[in-house]
C-alpha cells in the first residue's frame, strides 16, 4: 500500500466519510458518552484500539473462512459474533497485562460490543475489497475520526451547560441540534481527495 | 441444502471456537483479587457521589484496603456503611453522629438587589461581577442555584419566595459538594438531630447588616448572654454556635430579636 493510498484513507475515514457525522453510525455512544471530554477521550480511543483490531481479525474470518464457503451472505452474524468475542477477550487480556490501560478505558469498553460503528468498519472493508494492511488502517483511522467528532461535540457540549436554552430545548435537543451543526460543518469535507 | 449445513457449521464451529478461547482466557489472564475488595465496596451505597474524596465507591474500597484510608469515610452510607468496612477490615471505629448540610442564609436580603443582572443562571458566573453580584448583601445567598445542580441527592432546592436555597435534611447525605461549589462559602455541615442553627453569614458591622438585609446578624449578643452553656459566641458581629456544647434548649431562639436562630 502507498503512502498515497494510506493519506487517501485516512483523509476519508477521519474527515471526509466521518463514521458519526457523515455516515451516522455509531451516534449512541456519540450522544451517551459525551457529556464531559475526558470521559469522550476514555471512549475515542477504546473504539480506536476495538476497531482496528476488529478489522484485522474480522478480515482474516471473510478471507479464509466466509469466502472459501461462499458464506458472504453471514457476514452481519459471523462480525458481530467476532466482534463481541473479541471485546470480551480484550478486556481479560488488558486486565491482566495492562491495567493501566485497562482502568483507563474502564466501563468504554464492553460497551463498544454494541458500537455499530465498529460492525460498521468491518462491513465497509469487505464490501470495499480492501486488503489485509488496508483495514487495520481503515478501522485505526475511522476510530481516530470517531475520536475527533466525539471530543469536538463534548467540548461544545460542555461550554453550552451554562448557555440560556428555552425549556423545551434542554438537554438532548440541544445535544441533537449541537450535533447537526457539526455534521453540517464536516459536509465541507465532502469530496476531499489527495491529489499526487 | 449443503449450504445451509456449512452455514451452521461455521457459526456453531465459530461460537464454540470463541468460548473455548474465552473460558480459557478467563482462567489465564484471571487476576487475584483480595476477597475483601467486593465485600466492601458492597457495604457502600454506591452513589459514587465523591464525598468521600476519591472518584467512586469501588476507588474509596481499594483505598480503605490499602490503608490509605479509614473506613467511615463515606457520608452517604453513614453509621451502616462504616460499622460494615469496620467489621470486614477488623478494625473498631468510632461513629460520628450523622450531619447535614445547612445554608446560612434567609434569604430576607433578596429584596436588596444592587442592579438587575439577566446573565448566566449560575451563582459563580454572578458573584464574578462588581460587588460579587446582584445581592446588596455580600455574605448572602444568590439564589442561582449552583448548589442546586451540584447536589447528587436532589436535597436543595430553591425557596421561590425569599431566592434562597434550602437543605432538605432527610434527603441530605452531606456528601459536601455543594458546600464546594458555593462561591460565597454559606453553607456548613451541622448535626442532623432536631437543633438550632444561626441562618446569617454576614461578619460586617450592625450598621451595614441593616441596610442590606431585613433581618441579618448584627451582633447585638443578646443569644451570647442568654445560653446556658455558653455555647455561643459573638465574632466579628456574628453569632456562633458550639454544637458540643448546645443542648438544644431553645432559648437564644426565643431571645433573638431579628428572629434568625431558628
Amino acid at each position: 500500500m502507498s503512502l498515497t493510498e494510506l493519506v487517501s484513507l485516512a483523509l476519508a475515514a477521519i474527515l471526509a466519510e466521518n463514521f458519526v457525522l457523515v455516515k451516522f453510525l455509531g451516534i449512541c455512544p456519540f450522544l451517551g458518552v459525551s457529556k464531559k471530554t475526558d470521559t469522550a477521550i476514555g471512549m475515542g480511543l477504546a473504539v480506536v484500539f476495538v476497531m482496528g483490531l476488529s478489522s484485522m481479525v474480522t478480515w482474516l474470518v471473510n478471507e479464509f473462512l466466509l469466502i472459501p464457503l461462499e458464506l458472504e451472505y453471514m457476514q452481519t452474524v459471523a462480525f458481530i459474533l467476532v466482534i463481541a468475542a473479541l471485546v470480551q477477550f480484550v478486556e481479560l487480556f488488558l486486565k491482566k497485562f495492562v491495567p493501566s490501560l485497562y482502568t483507563a478505558l474502564g466501563i468504554y469498553l464492553p460497551l463498544i460490543t454494541t458500537n455499530c460503528a465498529v460492525l460498521g468498519a468491518a462491513l465497509l472493508n469487505v464490501q470495499n475489497e480492501r486488503s489485509f494492511l488496508a483495514s487495520t488502517a481503515f478501522g485505526v483511522f475511522s476510530g481516530l475520526g470517531f475520536t475527533l467528532a466525539i471530543v469536538l461535540f463534548a467540548s461544545v457540549r460542555e461550554r453550552l451547560e451554562y448557555a440560556k436554552f428555552p425549556k423545551c430545548f434542554q438537554g438532548f435537543p440541544q445535544a441533537l441540534i449541537t450535533a447537526g451543526l457539526i455534521a453540517m460543518a464536516f459536509m465541507g469535507f465532502s469530496g476531499l481527495q489527495v491529489v499526487w | 441444502m449443503l449450504n445451509i449445513v456449512y452455514a451452521f457449521a461455521v457459526l456453531a464451529g465459530l461460537g464454540v471456537l470463541f468460548g473455548g478461547v474465552l473460558a480459557v482466557a478467563g482462567k489465564v489472564f484471571a487476576v487475584e483479587e483480595d476477597p475483601r475488595l467486593e465485600p466492601l465496596t458492597e457495604a457502600l451505597p454506591g452513589a459514587n457521589c465523591g464525598g468521600c474524596g476519591f472518584s467512586g465507591c469501588s476507588a474509596y474500597a481499594t483505598a480503605v484496603l490499602e490503608g490509605k484510608a479509614a473506613p467511615g469515610g463515606c457520608p452517604v452510607g453513614g453509621e451502616a456503611a462504616a460499622k460494615a468496612m469496620a467489621e470486614i477490615m477488623g478494625v473498631k471505629m468510632d461513629v460520628q453522629a450523622r450531619k447535614v448540610a445547612l445554608v446560612h442564609c434567609t434569604g430576607h436580603g433578596h429584596v436588596h438587589q444592587n442592579y438587575d443582572y439577566d446573565g448566566i443562571s449560575d451563582c459563580l458566573a454572578a458573584s464574578r461581577l462588581p460587588g460579587g453580584g446582584p445581592l446588596a448583601c455580600p455574605d448572602g445567598c444568590l439564589g442561582f442555584g449552583s448548589c442546586v445542580k451540584a447536589c447528587p441527592f436532589d436535597a436543595i432546592h430553591i425557596d421561590p419566595e425569599n431566592h434562597v436555597a434550602v437543605v432538605d435534611p432527610d434527603k441530605c447525605k452531606a456528601c459536601g459538594k455543594c458546600i464546594a461549589t458555593c462561591p460565597r462559602g454559606i453553607i456548613s455541615l451541622v448535626p442532623a438531630d432536631p437543633h438550632v442553627s444561626i441562618l446569617c453569614s454576614s461578619k460586617r458591622k450592625g450598621v451595614f447588616v441593616r441596610q442590606v438585609c431585613d433581618i441579618g446578624c448584627l451582633g447585638c449578643g443578646i443569644c451570647e448572654k442568654t445560653c446556658p452553656e455558653g455555647a455561643i459566641t459573638v465574632e466579628q458581629f456574628l453569632a456562633k454556635i458550639d454544637y458540643n456544647k448546645c443542648t438544644n434548649c431553645e432559648l437564644c431562639e426565643e431571645k433573638c430579636p431579628r428572629h434568625l436562630i431558628r
